[in-house]
């Protein structure tokens, strides 16, 4: 799929209409996100009952691939256990930024993000949610895309 | 610029026709992006550079490297005679009175830290006052804030209008009996506006303050002379002017640099050494410590060379032409706001659009070959004052033509399509 196709068809759609978008009333668990290269900034809320992700909310500044990122986040972890987000995260990882060679298909419309690869100066972009939720879930106050050049480092390393 | 005004419209068409052939001597003008033309409007981030420079740095490599200022051979001598030679060619670059007063860097940033260092941490103390201005690049605050922390010192800042021009009126009632420096950039990187920066080291001086000029967006698109403007200090790199990177000068008047103390111990910089006691070289080699990158400031003197052949003044007249046509152009889309749109400025224009974020109109203008910065363009400061997280941001050259504004300002009108379905 082309850049503009996939802008067009999906990152805008979520662009123009976010899903849980906003705040939670009194969330269990907060993080904030932020890219320092462009000034990107997201809040997200959840609330977790039982290991499990009740509700899910975000909002902030920030361009089209993050904020699409950020909507398709958390209608795909909303109701998944802690272990199931996690392993998501991870998984959206390895699509994305590790590049690995596999099927996601079972990641579903969160696939489409996979062109983003092709951007290596937007990755983060996309990212930062998915590094924000990890944050909050783990009672973390933040996190930005910065730490990620750093976990590449160390997951190089290890390899 | 006053530059411009001077020029008869004869003279002006002819340098506008000339410079459109120039483009011929910029090899990478001629590649493709996404599968179009490349249209290069990062200038004020790096410039490219022309075969002339590109075969001086391999002529150099192939036939004349050896170290500098060591050995009694012929490479050596070679390379020497042409690293000085290039210092020559800054020096009447700037018009400075000296060529000792011209101290190669690694760049810009370099310079200033030296400035810090060497001048700073000798004639600052506690409680002495720091003058910046709002529209600094962040090379130029945070060496200051580095020093300001460690003596306690305090920084002021010099605020703007919405039109991105510096409150001069402000700035000179920011003088008192502890003011001890001022850091100014002559041309503000993120907006382009052109600081009175004359007048304003006339005011600092009848405070008897010296002030340091980061020229590094200046020194690419106007006539700088140093002792007409009186800085005590002027800082520029050599890649935002068509040579390498990695080199860049700090120009210095010659008693302020013998007052300061030397900011890199190492070879070169030293007279004699034992280990009871060392004494430093004269000026300029007492703030060149190590080996330095020879090839680079050879370079450097070919892209002077280069730049004054086509003459400052065209440079500044035909770059003025495309700053008026493409704000023209850009002012007249709606949704897109320049940020800064201010009169005495150079060719940069930095602009928002309605609901869309820099870093997709980046991604989107790449698509189309074109080449933006995208980003806060380390001007925080500048950023909050215009309540932006970032900007888009086309620089100009004088190998830029106005049809490429005109493929950048379809380039916009395609984002915005993009935005709008």
């Amino acid at each position: 799929m082309s850049l503009k196709s996939i802008y067009q068809e999906v990152i805008l759609d979520h662009n123009r209409k976010p899903r849980n978008y906003g705040a939670l009333r009194s969330p269990s668990h907060h993080a904030t996100g932020h890219n320092p290269l462009c000034g990107d900034r997201i809040d997200l809320d959840i609330n977790m009952h039982d290991g499990r992700i009740d509700e899910i909310a975000f909002r902030g500044e920030s361009c089209a691939i993050c904020k699409a990122s950020s909507s398709m986040m958390t209608n795909a972890v909303k109701g998944k256990s802690f272990q199931e987000a996690e392993e998501l995260i991870r998984e959206f990882r390895e699509m994305l930024v590790d590049g690995i060679e596999k099927d996601f298909d079972h990641l579903g419309r969160l696939k489409v993000l996979a062109g983003v690869r092709d951007l290596p100066t937007r990755i983060k972009c996309a990212i930062l949610p998915w590094h924000t939720l990890h944050a909050a879930m783990n009672s973390v106050a933040g996190a930005t895309t910065e730490a990620d050049d750093h976990e590449d480092q160390l997951v190089a390393n290890n390899h | 610029m006053e530059t411009v005004n001077v020029l008869t419209p004869a003279v002006r068409q002819t340098a506008i026709s000339g410079m459109e052939r120039l483009r011929a001597d910029f090899p990478i003008l001629g590649i493709r992006v996404e599968d179009k033309p490349l249209v290069y409007l990062d200038n004020a981030a790096s410039s490219q550079m022309p075969q002339i420079v590109i075969d001086r740095l391999v002529r150099y490599q192939k036939t004349q490297h050896a170290n500098i200022h060591r050995a009694v051979h012929h490479l050596s001598g070679i390379a020497t005679q042409e690293y000085e030679a290039a210092r020559r060619k800054l020096q009447c670059f700037i018009s400075a009175r000296e060529e000792r007063e011209v101290i190669f860097t690694s760049g810009t940033t370099d310079s200033i830290n030296l400035v810090m260092h060497g001048y700073g941490r000798k004639f600052i103390q506690e409680g002495d006052e720091i003058i910046l201005t709002a529209l600094e690049h962040h090379s130029n605050i945070v060496p200051w804030q580095m020093l300001a922390e460690e003596k306690g010192a305090r920084i002021r800042v010099v605020p703007i209008n919405d039109a991105g021009e510096l409150l001069v009126e402000e700035y000179e009632k920011l003088f008192n009996s502890r003011t001890r420096f001022v850091g100014l950039s002559h041309v503000s990187n993120a907006l382009g506006s052109i600081n009175p920066i004359k007048r304003m080291i006339a005011t600092a001086h009848q405070h008897g303050v010296p002030v340091l000029v980061d020229g590094a967006q200046a020194a690419p698109h106007l006539k700088i002379d140093v002792r007409d403007l009186d800085c005590d200090f002027y800082a520029f790199s050599a890649h935002k002017m068509c040579g390498p990177t990695g080199i860049g000068i700090l120009y210095g008047k010659a008693h302020l640099l013998e007052s300061m103390q030397p900011f890199k111990g190492g070879g070169d910089m030293i007279t004699s050494v034992s280990f009871e006691k060392t004494t430093y070289n004269e000026i300029p080699y007492k703030f060149e410590a190590g080996t330095p990158p020879i090839a680079a400031a050879i370079g450097f003197g070919a892209a002077i060379d280069y730049l004054e052949q086509i003459g400052l003044d065209a440079i500044a007249a035909y770059e003025h032409e495309l700053l008026v046509y493409a704000s023209e152009q850009i002012r007249a889309l709606p949704g897109v706001r320049i940020v800064g749109d201010c009169q005495n400025k150079v060719a940069v224009i930095s602009f928002v659009m309605d609901g869309i974020h820099p870093h997709d109109v980046g991604t989107l203008l790449n698509q189309d070959g074109i080449a933006v910065r995208t980003g806060h363009h380390c001007a925080q400061p500048i950023m909050q004052r215009f309540n932006v997280a970032a900007t888009s941001r086309a620089s100009f050259s004088f190998y830029n033509t106005k049809k490429e504004i005109d493929t950048l300002v379809e380039g916009i009108r395609s984002v915005q399509k993009v935005f709008a379905q």
